[in-house]
């Protein structure tokens, strides 16, 4: 039954982003300068009056607002997104071969960004005031302060021109390789360096958040208790501080979910990798305004089951919450 | 201790500062005193770094350091515009869901939560692309996009203030509701304000160059990420094309950060060492 009632409140929380991001698309292209059909059909159709009237009719753009209002909210949760005038497919099917492209590079940016910093935010907690410490917090004031496509640039530059370690772009080689296991690792080869991009300003801000907070956490009472029972003092870190400390991180990591999905874009141009971010750049491009609205709203999707995710473990991580509700 | 002796305690602020001092100098003094022009070519396309181009010349031989001196003042004027209409959003809708409670800050707190979630970097490059590149754009779509944080912040300040007694005097003896607002609660709160708007300058700043590397800056004047994005085709051969200007970028939103944790030191002593990270 909890399981059912946490479910439920995804869903319902899915369906107002949904809406909410519905609406907005709604108004945003009506704040285009000109007329709303040549905004949506991008500069595919603009001599083409039959083709115009096409557009209009699909978007209904004759009627009054509030019924263009509804009808588009009604072919977007019956998950008709319209048609790329550009590309002339619908949008919905070139925003699902693109998605399992994103959740590949995204998720495992935002997992290394959840282990990783935190992990060596305390390792410089306990050796807080050491060359270690000092030298970390450096590297992490450097990377929140860096663009990340410059770091992405950077790290092509070393790795792949350079060094020649790994491949600069794509998601996997242009000469298909054999076998499934080949085939996992060729991704996987193509994946470091993306996924090193995007998810290094977010160590860079859980180190620093992780560290603040233990620095915190090891002043109360009960560390004192842990200590003075006797405990080691890695055992006091781990069970004691640490998961105690971890609260303000997981939820911090969800909220930083929209910036993970929105970095994706600019990650994607820089590697070429084919995932929405990417899809919605070639859009940006063609001036595709109908594709890049459905880029905005499946990215806000994404956003919610990254919060959903969030949730679980904080619920890992804490017992107390959720427990009654 | 007085607010610059804690400043000064803080060696990265200081540091910091005389960067940002240095940078800022840049942006205001270049064009005067300069009659190069950033976007001219001035002899062969990509030479490396050397005597010629100190900092090598990009695809169309325009000179990488011209470019970036001339770049400085459009990233400081937009992070720094954007920031002020940030903080005018965010402490407006802060300091009334703070202030009044209730059903009104029930549904400005939904609506903070609502920008919070969506993916704001898609969000500001569909309001540029939608409302055509330009400055004014680009600073409404970072305004709009970096609020949020901004808002929670004010409205915290706002609805411990609002206990306090010195307001609930200046209630009591009929002062006006926008009155109490802005001359009694405000100044209390201000200092966490300042620290986090210096924060979203930086913030600001990122988010200007990766709009322009796109290709969402302004069309008429040379940006920092502008001149990464333009010359990506090419960035394996010339490195200095994406370095240099990358460096610059780094070096100011840096500077502004630290100082940003000095006046964090400064301003809210019993804080010190924990600035807030957006």
């Amino acid at each position: 039954m909890r399981h059912l009632g946490f479910v439920a409140g995804w869903v319902v929380k899915a369906f107002v982003v949904v809406l909410a991001i519905t609406i907005l698309n709604f108004f945003l292209i009506r704040m285009a300068p000109g007329d709303p059909a040549i905004v949506l059909a991008g500069e595919a159709g603009a001599a083409d009056e039959q083709f115009m009237a096409q557009v209009r009719q699909d978007f209904g753009l004759d009627k009054p607002l509030p019924v263009q209002l509804a009808a588009y909210v009604g072919n977007v949760l019956t998950l008709d997104l319209g048609q790329s005038y550009r590309a002339q497919r619908p949008v919905v099917d070139m925003l699902f071969e693109r998605l399992p492209a994103t959740l590949l590079l995204t998720g495992t940016a935002y997992l290394f960004a959840l282990i990783v910093g935190p992990l060596l935010g305390a390792l410089a907690a306990m050796r807080s005031r050491t060359v270690f410490d000092s030298a970390l917090m450096v590297v992490a004031l450097f990377f929140y302060a860096t663009p990340i496509f410059w770091v992405g640039l950077l790290l092509i530059l070393v790795f792949s021109v350079n060094l020649g370690w790994l491949p600069p772009f794509g998601m996997q080689s242009l000469i298909p390789v054999s076998g499934t296991l080949n085939h996992v690792l060729d991704v996987a080869r193509h994946l470091v360096l993306p996924a090193l991009t995007l998810g290094l300003f977010y160590v860079a801000v859980y180190v620093r958040l992780t560290r603040a907070s233990m620095l915190e956490t090891a002043s109360l009472d009960y560390v004192k208790t842990a200590r003075a029972k006797g405990l080691p003092e890695w055992r006091v870190a781990t069970a004691h501080i640490l998961r105690t400390a971890l609260l303000p991180i997981i939820t911090f990591a969800g909220l930083q979910a929209g910036h993970l999905v929105g970095g994706a874009v600019v990650v994607e141009t820089v590697f070429a990798w084919p995932g929405i971010g990417r899809l919605a750049f070639d859009a940006l491009f063609q001036r595709d305004y109908n594709l890049l609205l459905g880029v905005f709203l499946l990215s806000a999707l994404m956003v919610v089951f990254f919060n959903m995710l969030t949730d679980i473990f904080l619920r890992i991580a804490d017992p107390r919450i959720g427990g009654n509700s | 201790m007085s607010f610059f002796r804690r400043f000064a305690q803080n060696r990265g602020a200081l540091v910091g500062l005389a960067v940002l001092f240095v940078i800022v100098l840049i942006a205001i003094f270049t064009p005067m005193v300069s009659s190069a022009d950033p976007w001219k070519s001035l002899g062969r396309p990509l030479t490396p770094p050397g005597a010629q181009f100190p900092l090598g010349s990009d695809m169309l031989g325009r000179d990488v350091l011209t470019g970036i001196l001339f770049g400085a003042r459009i990233s400081l004027l937009i992070g720094i515009l954007s920031a002020v209409v940030s903080a005018l959003i965010g402490v407006t809708v802060g300091a009334v869901a703070g202030f009044f409670g209730g059903w009104v800050d029930d549904v400005l707190v939904r609506i903070t939560e609502f920008f919070q979630t969506i993916p704001s970097f898609i969000f500001a490059i569909l309001l540029v692309a939608i409302l055509t590149p330009g400055l004014t754009s680009i600073v409404v779509a970072i305004a709009v996009v970096t609020w949020p944080p901004i808002a929670r912040l004010a409205r915290a300040e706002f609805m411990t203030l609002r206990r306090r007694e010195f307001v609930e005097a200046a209630v009591l003896s009929g002062v006006s509701q926008p009155r109490i607002i802005v001359r009694e609660v405000l100044p209390n709160a201000i200092s966490p304000l300042i620290v986090m708007g210096s924060l979203t300058v930086a913030t600001a700043i990122l988010t200007e160059s990766a709009l322009s590397f796109l290709g969402l800056g302004d069309p008429n004047r040379i940006s920092w990420g502008y001149m990464i994005g333009a010359s990506r085709t090419v960035f394996r051969q010339a490195w200095w094309l994406s370095v240099f200007p990358g460096l610059a970028i780094v070096s100011t939103v840096l500077a502004i950060n630290l100082v940003g944790e000095g006046l964090n030191d400064a301003l809210n002593p019993h804080l010190k060492g924990r600035v807030g990270v957006q």
